[in-house]
């Protein structure tokens, strides 16, 4: 069971990936990611961390965005930001 | 007739013209594969932007208290062209294509009575429409290498025509900029900057029939995103700019070193035929000597 998740900056598609979760800093609170989440649209905070868990119980892969914007589909997730710092 | 020095210098000179002009033809060709591919990457980013706008601005019911950039002032009697050129010359009609569209318009709208102001980016544009509308280029900007503009560049044009538009400087922003088809095509283009153009067909292009839930709510969302959505409308008007100048400067190179390769076997031919005949005179004389004999 992967997620799908891309992550786009104005400049290119800095990732597109299967993964297991994904922990997204939103505006009113963070909130974690699976496959088959329901439908929303979220800001996000500035200069907060992106977490993504690439399979069950493995340790997160940090990402500072800036200027984001989340989307969950059916089709899975998609997080636009303006800056993301590894 | 010319003498036979001064031919063979001019021949020189086409050649070295040549020389360069097929330089120029090569390092466009470089620089146009980067610019292709920056267009490209910048693509997703403003095609999901685009759609997600849209879909919360149909959602939206648009009053007196929804955004300006959505709702816009309500008039439309100043419009502001946005005229996105180069800041460098020698790319063919790429910057004249693109002046001549948004003259073309200014000149139709203020037919109607319309007041039509200009914010220009890149000298040429500039140049080019001061000629005709000095007093009413309300700002300039020189950006430089078009290639190396990044999203933090764009943004601060993004803020500064927000603030115009919030200060009711114009109704109307329409921005200017050269399509990249391809290589041997670029089409001038008008778009609407602001307020944002919805489209009006329902068509669910995010996947968004189901309920959705928004964080924030929808109408902050919408406020966060329509000011994004100027900047990344300029960054893709520029990257597809950038691509353009160096398709058309490609052109206009191979064409500029064909046509040097022309003149320099007509003049070959030329200085030829006068060395033949500085050689034949000589001949004459010196028969015309010995016969005298």
């Amino acid at each position: 069971m992967a997620l799908k998740f891309e992550l786009v900056t104005p400049e290119k598609l800095y990732r597109s990936d299967d993964v297991y979760m994904v922990v997204v800093p939103g505006t009113e609170g963070d909130f974690g990611v699976l496959e088959g989440h329901s439908p929303m649209m979220s800001t996000l905070r500035n200069d907060a961390a992106l977490e993504i868990y690439k399979t069950q119980g493995a340790t997160p892969e940090r990402l500072m965005i800036a200027g984001g914007f989340a989307e969950v589909n059916a089709s899975g997730l998609t997080v636009l930001a303006e800056r993301v710092e590894a | 007739m010319a003498s036979l020095k001064a031919l063979k210098m001019r021949i020189n000179s086409v050649k070295s013209t040549q020389k360069i002009t097929k330089a120029m033809k090569m390092v466009a060709a470089a620089k146009l594969r980067r610019a292709t591919e920056a267009a490209e990457a910048s693509r997703p980013y403003a095609e999901r932007l685009e759609a997600v706008v849209s879909s919360i601005a149909s959602k939206v019911s648009v009053g007196p208290q929804s955004p300006k950039l959505l709702a816009g002032s309500g008039k439309n009697d100043v419009h502001l062209f946005v005229v996105a050129t180069s800041d460098k010359g020698l790319a063919g009609a790429f910057n004249t294509n693109i002046v001549r569209l948004a003259r073309r318009q200014a000149e139709a709208l203020k037919a109607e009575g319309k007041t039509v102001k200009f914010y220009t980016i890149g000298k040429k544009g500039r140049d080019q429409l001061s000629r005709t509308f000095r007093g009413d280029i309300i700002h300039s900007i020189e950006p430089g290498d078009l290639g190396k503009l990044t999203f933090a560049d764009v943004q601060n044009w993004g803020e500064d025509l927000t603030a115009r538009f919030e200060a009711d400087e114009f109704d109307v922003a329409h921005l200017f900029f050269s399509k990249f088809d391809n290589v041997l095509t670029q089409t001038p283009t008008q778009i609407q900057l602001m307020p944002v153009a919805v489209t009006a067909d329902e068509g669910d292009v995010v996947g968004l029939s189901a309920t959705v839930e928004y964080e924030p709510d929808e109408e902050e969302i919408l406020a966060e995103l329509l000011p994004r959505n100027v900047a990344v409308q300029l960054l893709r008007a520029n990257r597809e700019n950038a691509a353009s100048e160096q398709g058309s400067k490609m052109t206009a190179m191979d064409n500029a070193t064909r046509n040097a390769g022309d003149m320099i076997n007509k003049l070959t031919i030329q200085y030829n035929r006068t060395r033949q005949a500085a050689i034949t005179t000589e001949l004459i004389e010196i028969i015309a000597g010995a016969e005298a004999l």
